[in-house]
């Protein structure tokens, strides 16, 4: 598969009143032509600055990204000009954000919001944008759409939001989607119904999506590959067959612990991940992991782990892969002797 | 990306590899520590220079108000008639006005004037205010419309209308001033107080202190006010500043406090007659009172942005 | 929304009935007669003269007559310029006091939007702290300051400026500036904080994500949301020009309504200071009345609470 996008080596901190938060530690990942790919985490993983990033949303100052480049269609997005990136946003790749609520502006038509970007990108007139308007709302399933377009967002609830909101993203037929916990904010039903609307759409347009959810739940549906952010690093990449089937990260698994399953016996209880993520203006010296980690060594205090590929595409950054922990004495936990 | 196994980075012998020991609270140890909601307000606003600036000022006009009419060998009214509207001299620091009174001490005596009417008058806004603001918000329904459209109504009728229209009828002084003021000012807080209530009363230490069986009035003041204090603070702050022009305004009409008093504002009608011949016995009151009120704008602004970090980000 | 209107118009009028009783109250509570003051007069012009202003009736049946004068939009006759009517006074000195207040309030929302605007845009910037240095002097020095500083500056000792007067286009230069600076400066912080917090705004992203120019994020998008506070702000801001007037005219020397109604204090002419009151009053509540019918139109959002609450 041909990637898309490539994100490489990319670092991002934020200027904030005690300091300098690293949002995102070096971190790798490409997403290939129409593929789903997944970023899950928690909050504070860095995985919402990643997406923004890549859409040069972060504002500057605060934000700073320090080095790394995001390689799109084999061009630097990084080094753009703002003018030349506005060509790219909403026309090549496109966003849904968290809360279809406040997500849209209160004080303009639906009708206006999506003819906007038409206008701009594909040079449409007035009217010809608003026939494509009507179009998009259809296709994402709202009911009449004629009159639909006149009306302001507060006529509409937050599931119609942000179906709106995927038709503003997808009006462009934009080859990439970054879909920004699009689902966080709606009710369980509703939930379900925008993840199939987005994956029928993807089947559809072919577009690559990059779906940011602290929700693995509902990666398994729309998703190929996930990866897995933790502390502004990417600790584990791989399919979604290898992340559920065989996770290897110690949070990756913590992750799957504390969901429900269906094969669960009636009484197990979900395992939480205990303990908090890591202070990101001080980033721990080693594994960003180590203080919720029950399987923890010395070695990860103090030294970051190197990715390890256990298949062509799973990758984990973990001291656990190494060959020194897989001794046998190790296992019995009594250490190893000289 | 796809790196090996670095067996041998330097230093990485297999007892690195032990588990690691540690007691179970580790993890939930906090790494940084972290400051109270009150203590962040205190840094906010003693990192804010501007604000401080304005601390200091009022502190120091406030000191001057104070003590600087009671050392001086003049007082507020006594007549110099050998050096009648003399330029500042080292015998009369700020110079003296028509009838040959020193304007150094009647500055100060203004400021005496001026602070007593801008706090007076924002402690009665503030009284009226959170029992008024404070039943609206804390029962809400019928009680809290009725209130309210009460102070809508109040509130339609231009200020200055009744404050002019009270002077006409009661003698003009100082109680007139603030009784005058007090009629309506208190809305204003009555609304942040009401506002505030009705955010903080649904929030869960409210509810579980009800279900513990708390009367009203003790949710309401023990509760309830000590968290809506910020908005109260700002409101308090930037009230002084506008009733100390209140009053200025009134005097500069001659409806405010008479001779031989001195008030900023009858200190500037006076100079303004003579402007262009003793600039100075119009710069000293007119010099202070916008300092003074400068001074509290700015320290209200930075106990704003202390209170509400999001607007100043 | 019809709905909405006739309520606010109800209120409006409840707001005034009550301040005209008040105000009537007020005048009658004013120990002795009115006319008690007027000199070398007999018992029989003091006589001739309360039956002249129906003084001799019970206060509820002059109160009556009041109203009754007032729906007619007559405000009654001075006591103390013999035989002159409020309404003529009125209109006399109001169309000073208005070209000045047209000027100042045209000045006040145009030199706030900019300044604020710009302070928005250059967040945290140099041009920021300027504008909002300015706002915050213009805050603190009282239009009793600021005017005679203008005047001293400017006319006496530079004389660009006439001191007095209000003829010539030149003459309202320096009263517009007193009377606007305040205003300039409360609008300037308003539109910078509601222009923060729309800029910060999570349609902002999306209209970013869209790939539309930073222009049009700004005036479509962010400047559209960050105008409402001020058009609730006209209310006020009549109300201080109304209020600023009144000192600017004294200091100016223009015969306006301002320095009229302070005369009329000065005198305890009753009739004039009732009829200023109230037409002053009339002036205000309608504005306040005309900005939250505005307020409607412009906010899409208020348009459906105010449909919602006819139901």
């Amino acid at each position: 598969m041909k990637p898309i996008l490539e994100v490489k080596d990319l670092n991002v901190s934020f200027e904030v009143y005690g300091g300098e938060v690293q949002a995102v530690r070096g971190v790798n990942f490409s997403v290939g032509e129409g593929e789903a790919v997944a970023i899950v985490g928690e909050s504070g993983s860095g995985k919402s600055v990643t997406a923004q990033t890549i859409m040069r949303l972060i504002p500057t100052p605060p934000g700073n990204i320090k080095s790394g480049s995001v390689l799109f269609d084999g061009q630097d997005l990084l080094s753009l000009s703002e003018r030349e990136m506005q060509k790219v946003r909403g026309n090549k790749i496109g966003m849904i954000f968290q809360d279809p609520m406040t997500s849209l502006n209160p004080t303009m038509t639906v009708g206006a919001q999506i003819i906007e970007g038409l206008m701009k990108h594909e040079k449409l007139s007035r009217s010809a944008a608003r026939t494509r308007a009507i179009e998009l709302l259809s296709m994402v399933g709202i009911p009449n759409p004629e009159s639909r377009i006149k009306q302001y967002p507060h006529h509409f609830s937050g599931g119609m939001r942000q179906r709106v909101m995927i038709a503003i993203a997808l009006a462009c037929n934009p080859s990439l989607l970054i879909a920004d916990e699009p689902t966080t904010a709606l009710d369980v039903t509703i939930q379900a119904q925008i993840l199939r609307l987005m994956k029928d759409l993807q089947q559809k347009t072919k577009t690559s999506i990059i779906l940011i959810t602290h929700d693995l739940g509902i990666v398994a549906d729309v998703c190929d590959r996930v990866i897995v952010m933790y502390a502004g690093q990417i600790v584990e990449t791989g399919t979604k067959w290898e992340i559920f089937r065989n996770p290897q990260h110690p949070y990756t698994k913590g992750l799957l612990r504390s969901l429900p399953r269906l094969d669960q016996r009636k009484g197990e209880p979900l395992v939480p991940i205990f303990g908090t993520p890591p202070d990101l203006i001080q980033p721990p010296k080693g594994c960003g992991f180590c203080s919720r980690c029950d399987e923890a060594m010395r070695i990860c205090e103090t030294d970051v782990p190197a990715p390890t590929s256990l298949s062509d595409t799973q990758t984990v950054r973990c001291w656990l892969q190494h060959p020194l922990a897989k001794s046998p004495n190790m296992a019995e936990g009594k250490g190893a002797s000289v | 990306m796809q790196q090996e196994i670095q067996a041998n980075v330097s230093g990485v012998g297999p007892e690195r590899f032990e588990p690691l020991k540690r007691n179970s609270a580790g993890s939930e140890k906090v790494v940084r520590k972290s400051r109270t909601a009150w203590q962040d307000i205190r840094h906010r606003l003693t990192t804010n220079k501007l604000a401080m600036f304005g601390l200091i000022l009022m502190v120091v006009i406030a000191l001057f108000a104070i003590f600087a009419p009671l050392f001086s060998h003049y007082n507020y009214f006594a007549n110099d008639l050998d050096n009648v509207s003399a330029a500042p001299s080292f015998t009369h620091w700020f110079g003296t006005d028509d009838l040959g009174r020193d304007m150094y001490v009647r500055t100060w005596k203004g400021a005496q004037v001026s602070l007593f009417v801008g706090l007076v008058a924002a402690l009665i806004d503030l009284v009226i205010g959170i029992v008024y603001g404070g039943i609206m918000g804390y029962f809400g329904g019928k009680v809290d419309e009725i209130m309210n459209r009460f102070a809508e109504i109040l509130y339609a009728i231009p200020y200055l209308l009744v404050v002019i229209l009270l002077l006409v009828i009661m003698p003009p002084s100082l109680t007139t001033i603030i009784v005058a003021m007090s009629i309506t000012g208190w809305i204003n807080m009555a609304w942040i107080v009401r506002g505030e209530i009705m955010r903080l009363k649904n929030q869960e230490y409210a509810l579980a202190s009800k279900a513990l069986g708390a009367g009203s009035m003790r949710i309401i003041f023990r509760h309830l006010i000590p968290n809506a204090m910020g908005p109260i603070l700002v409101t308090l702050t930037l009230t002084v500043p506008s009733a100390m022009f209140t009053e200025a305004f009134l005097s500069f009409l001659g409806l405010g406090v008479q001779s031989p008093v001195a008030s900023w504002g009858t200190m500037i009608n006076d100079g303004v007659k003579a402007m262009t011949v003793y600039p100075w016995r119009v710069l000293f009151p007119a010099l202070f009172l916008s300092l003074t009120m400068f001074a509290f704008n700015v320290f209200g602004d930075g106990l704003r942005d202390a209170f509400d970090p999001k607007l100043k980000q | 929304m019809v709905r909405y209107i006739l309520n606010k118009f109800i209120f409006m009028f409840l707001s005034l009935f009550l301040l005209i009783t008040a105000t009537f109250a007020l005048m009658n509570a004013v120990p002795g007669s009115p006319l008690q003051s007027e000199k070398a007069t007999t018992e029989q012009i003091q006589q001739n003269m309360k039956e002249y202003y129906g003084l001799d009736k019970p206060v509820i049946v002059q109160y009556g007559v009041y109203l009754k004068k007032l729906a007619h939009f007559d405000l009654g006759i001075s006591m103390k310029k013999r035989f002159q009517s409020v309404n003529k006074a009125i209109t006399r000195s109001f169309g000073y006091s208005f070209r000045l207040g047209i000027v100042s309030i045209i000045t006040s929302v145009v030199a706030g939007c900019v300044l604020g605007i710009i302070a928005a845009l250059y967040h945290r910037k140099f041009l920021d702290n300027l504008a909002m240095i300015l706002a915050v002097l213009g805050l603190a020095v009282p239009s009793v300051v600021l005017a005679p500083l203008l005047q001293y500056l400017f006319s006496v000792k530079v004389r660009w400026f006439p001191v007095t007067g209000l003829t010539h286009p030149i003459d309202y230069v320096l009263p517009t500036i007193a009377l606007s600076s305040v205003s300039i400066a409360f609008i300037a912080r308003l539109i910078r904080s509601s222009m923060i917090e729309s800029l910060n705004a999570e349609y902002i992203k999306t209209a970013k994500s869209k790939g539309l120019a930073g222009h049009v994020i700004v005036w479509k998008h962010a400047l559209r949301n960050s105008i409402l506070p001020v058009v609730t702000y006209l209310g006020y801001l009549i109300a201080n020009v109304i209020t600023g007037s009144v000192i600017i005219e004294q200091i100016f020397g223009i015969p306006g309504m301002g320095q009229f109604f302070v005369s009329c204090v000065i005198d305890r002419d009753y009739p004039m200071i009732m009829g200023t009151t109230i037409f002053y009053a009339v002036l205000l509540v309608a504005s306040r009345f005309l900005a939250d019918i505005i307020y409607v139109l412009v906010d899409p959002r208020m348009r459906a609470s105010a449909g919602k609450a006819v139901k």
